[in-house]
């Protein structure tokens, strides 16, 4: 019997609130995944397809630094989103993310929503209000990283 | 402005009978903790000196001949007289520190200021937010913490610093994570790919760290900016606003509300901090003409 996600999107703190309809488009367009220590989930260049909740795990968001080698900027935990290039155009990733332990996620295919949400506008708007959330927090955190605020001159 | 000085009982010169008088302390030891940051490990050259603090009190810390600065408490309440400070090299005085060796004699006046509050916090959760060098004094709270377990529920370490390269108390900090009944989260602003940790500011583990809002006591020490994130997300995450405690950090001079140097709004740092409830700091946190 095959079971779908939509017991486990409905629980997620990302879909919190989210009407039932909704739910079961976005699961329409979900899957579960798995990836190995030290994969690569994604890599700067490639076409962005999907976004991830990460159920399980830990990812890396990383880009190399001329002179300092790969760096990571950015950690992706249990309960976060990974990816928000397949919204945008060109649909590029910016950067590479890469588990730094076995990981469990639910991957969500970028094409699928894109269209889901063209069709439905009141999905597209619940989906770019949580996305936007997520931006404004990043944006926040990486000002804040910006500041370098443990240096001696803050 | 009576409510202002409530939070906490202002604990002033302890065992020194003159509070501007230094009395003589001995170097111990000496230890790097980082590029930038060391520990200064001392006693009391008349050993009949007791010295009992609270966690979250500094000291005067005086180099003689070039000058007095205050440095909290980093070391476990229970070890006194033997203290601990962890400072970084940041002016001339404590330049002057780093160069001390094992054997020197320095000044110490103290113990000053307010304390983290360890006893109120019994029976609730507890969730410490350090950042960089914020954690050493916060370090005294944790032993006292720990060496009374059983009289908190969950509490959790949130530790936040600049690179894996900056971290103190590493080796304790790893002891400490190897506990059951401890929770600790150490991210990093930027790391190499060889760091197997998180990256990315301290603040953003807060939504997701294991403890109960409603049932919290949080005690928070770091770079200003990093405190007021901090207390915005701990407040967005339902912990009571007068239960958040904060370090704030001035130019204090006398250490007995004296001289005025660290007046901050309508308190003095040295004597009515430095640990403040948020309520009390509220209206001043952040305001950049205070």
């Amino acid at each position: 019997m095959i079971q779908t996600l939509e017991p486990i999107l409905r629980e997620h703190p990302f879909f919190q609130g989210m009407e039932d309809q909704h739910i079961r488009l976005i699961a329409g367009c979900s899957k579960n995944v798995r990836f190995g220590e030290g994969q690569v989930i994604f890599r700067e260049g490639d076409p962005a397809d999907h976004f991830y909740l990460i159920r399980e795990g830990l990812v890396s968001v990383q880009f190399v630094i001329p002179n300092d080698g790969l760096t990571t900027i950015l950690t992706a935990g249990s309960g976060e989103v990974l990816g928000w290039s397949w919204l945008f155009p060109p649909y590029r990733w910016r950067f590479d993310a890469r588990t730094q332990e076995p990981t469990h996620a639910l991957a969500f295919d970028g094409k699928c929503l894109r269209a889901k949400c063209d069709e439905d506008h009141d999905l597209g708007y619940e989906i770019y209000k949580r996305f936007m959330q997520v931006v404004t927090e990043r944006l926040e955190a990486t000002r804040l990283q910006l500041l370098d605020m443990y240096g001696s001159h803050v | 402005m009576a409510a202002m000085f409530e939070q906490t009982e202002v604990v002033t010169a302890g065992l020194v009978p003159d509070p501007m008088l230094p009395v003589f302390y001995r170097i111990q030891r000496v230890r790097q903790e980082t590029d930038d940051t060391f520990t200064l490990e001392i006693l009391p050259e008349d050993s009949s000196k007791g010295f009992s603090f609270a966690p979250g009190q500094f000291n005067m810390l005086y180099v003689f001949g070039v000058g007095e600065v205050p440095i909290s408490i980093s070391s476990d309440p229970d070890d006194a007289p033997l203290l601990k400070h962890t400072t970084r090299v940041v002016g001339t005085v404590t330049k002057a520190m780093r160069k001390l060796k094992r054997g020197e004699i320095m000044g110490i006046r103290g113990p000053f200021g307010s304390h983290w509050p360890v006893e109120e916090a019994t029976g609730r959760d507890v969730v410490i937010v350090a950042g960089g060098i914020g954690l050493a004094p916060l370090r005294p709270a944790l032993y006292r913490l720990m060496a009374e377990r059983e009289k908190f529920r969950r509490i959790v370490l949130l530790y936040g610093t600049r690179t894996p390269e900056d971290m103190l108390y590493r080796h304790e900090l790893e002891q400490w994570r190897g506990k059951f009944d401890l929770e600790i989260e150490v991210t990093v602003d930027r790391a190499a790919s060889t760091w197997r940790g998180n990256v990315g500011v301290v603040t953003t583990m807060i939504p997701r760290a294991p403890f109960s809002p409603s049932n919290t006591f949080a005690m928070i020490c770091g770079p200003e900016v990093m405190m007021r994130f901090t207390v915005m997300e701990l407040l967005k995450r339902g912990v009571a606003a007068e239960r958040i405690y904060l370090s704030a950090e001035r130019n204090m001079k006398c250490g007995i509300g004296f001289c005025g140097h660290c007046q901050y709004g309508p308190t003095f740092v040295c004597k009515d901090g430095p640990v403040f409830a948020f309520p009390s700091i509220a209206p001043i946190l952040g305001k950049s003409e205070i």
